[in-house]
């Protein structure tokens, strides 16, 4: 199933793995098996996920942020295990930094008291940080290796897919809500919603002021991430659309830049939900 | 770009990811590294208690050097004076004795003196009488002329 042009390259390459529902097909893979006339199957793969509808799953989304997930959890949970107060292993000393440098960044915004924040802090940071890293692996290298294997669609960048953003972000608003109502009440959190910034005689007003800053959180939030790592992987694929004797001179320099892009987004995504759950803590 | 189950799935793998960090990562790690906070500010706390010991022990062990240089030289000084007050002692009772020796040979000289002198002068009376017996050719009769030659016996 090797792409004809660059549109397919770049269209393949963009393509989820998925799985779901077809009104027609049932529970089964997306496919181009309902290819029509002027359509590549790449483009046939894309409409069969779409009719899919909601009940579909990026399973190679899942395979890689779960497998991920584990991975974090693993190696964090074995340096941990053996965690001493005396000399620490080499392993011991990174997670320890890693903790380290959560635990300071949350210690320098968020006033309140909370189990919760850290490991939710610590899960997103490490967990991202290594999604992104995901992108650092040459474009072609897995999906051809899957291809080998009779998978012709493999996006292995979790974070180059709206639904692994959002679905953290997800989790985050749920947080926000959840923090606010046990600080304020129920009535202090509708309170803050529809009571302000303009009083009582504005109410619908300032709810929907204060409910788009409400949903500009997650949105905010999984649209960052989701962003920036979406267009930093297409533009590797687009390097890898050149002749390969300039790929190198280009792909290098970026890798490098973006090494930066992949610790800062984990970074922002891990600060500003930091960040959201201190102004929930908060009273006005 | 579908929103689909991927959302939700991702949304429970996150919750799970997040419990499991809370429950086996977070905790350990975080217990380790404040107990080993604690355990370097108990052992800078501990240097500084010492030093300030050492300080103090340092102190106190001058004072001691320094008051057994004292009591060393008092004792010394105190040994010397006994010494001294010895010499002066003996050299004092060496001094009596021999006044006293050269007393008792004055006395005896004296005694002799005397004694010497009382046995000359009986002779000397025995002497006169036979002197003057000669001169007058006759017999002095040393009782008869006793007092008379007591006296003369005195005056020698």
């Amino acid at each position: 199933m090797a792409a004809a042009n660059a549109g397919e390259y770049i269209l393949h390459h963009l393509t989820n793995l998925t799985f779901g529902k077809h009104p027609e097909a049932g529970w089964t893979f997306a496919d181009s098996r309902f290819m029509t006339e002027g359509q590549n199957q790449y483009q046939a793969t894309g409409q069969m996920a779409a009719e899919m509808g909601f009940m579909a799953i990026h399973v190679d989304t899942m395979l890689w942020s779960i497998g991920l997930g584990a991975l974090f959890c693993f190696i964090f949970a074995k340096a941990a295990k053996f965690a001493t107060a005396g000399v620490p292993g080499t392993l011991q000393n990174l997670v320890e930094l890693v903790c380290e440098f959560v635990d300071t960044n949350i210690k320098d915004t968020f006033s309140g008291k909370s189990t919760l924040i850290g490991p939710l802090s610590l899960t997103i940071f490490v967990w991202v940080l290594l999604m992104n890293t995901m992108d650092l692996v040459p474009v072609d290298l897995l999906p051809r290796i899957f291809e080998l294997f009779g998978v012709h669609y493999m996006k292995v960048v979790p974070t180059t897919d709206v639904n692994a953003t959002l679905g953290m972000a997800l989790g985050v608003f749920c947080l926000i809500i959840f923090y606010s109502i046990r600080q304020k009440g129920l009535g202090g959190f509708v309170g803050e919603l529809t009571l302000q910034p303009f009083g009582k005689w504005m109410i619908p007003f300032n709810l929907l002021l204060e409910g788009v800053g409400l949903l500009a959180k997650p949105i905010s939030l999984s649209l960052r991430l989701f962003g920036n790592l979406y267009a930093g992987e297409l533009i590797f694929i687009l390097i890898a659309l050149m002749p390969f004797w300039i790929q190198f001179a280009l792909s290098v320099p970026w890798a490098i830049f973006h090494i930066l892009v992949i610790v800062l987004q984990a970074f922002i995504f891990m600060m500003l939900t930091i960040v959201y759950l201190a102004m929930a803590h908060e009273h006005h | 770009m579908n929103l689909n189950l991927t959302l939700l799935g991702q949304l429970i793998s996150f919750a799970i990811f997040v419990w499991f960090c809370m429950k086996f990562v977070w905790p350990p790690v975080m217990a380790a590294l404040s107990e080993r906070q604690e355990r370097i500010a108990q052992g800078l706390a501990d240097a500084d208690k010492a030093a300030k010991e050492l300080d103090v022990a340092q102190a106190r062990i001058e004072e001691q050097v320094r008051e057994a240089k004292e009591e060393a030289s008092r004792i010394l000084e105190q040994a010397r004076k006994q010494a001294a007050q010895t010499v002066e002692d003996a050299q004092g009772k060496a001094r009596a004795e021999g006044e006293k020796l050269i007393e008792q040979a004055k006395a005896d000289i004296e005694q002799e003196v005397n004694a010497a002198r009382e046995a000359l002068r009986a002779q000397v009376s025995t002497l006169a009488v036979a002197g003057a017996s000669k001169i007058l050719g006759t017999a002095v009769d040393a009782k008869a002329h006793g007092d008379l030659i007591d006296q003369l016996a005195k005056e020698l």
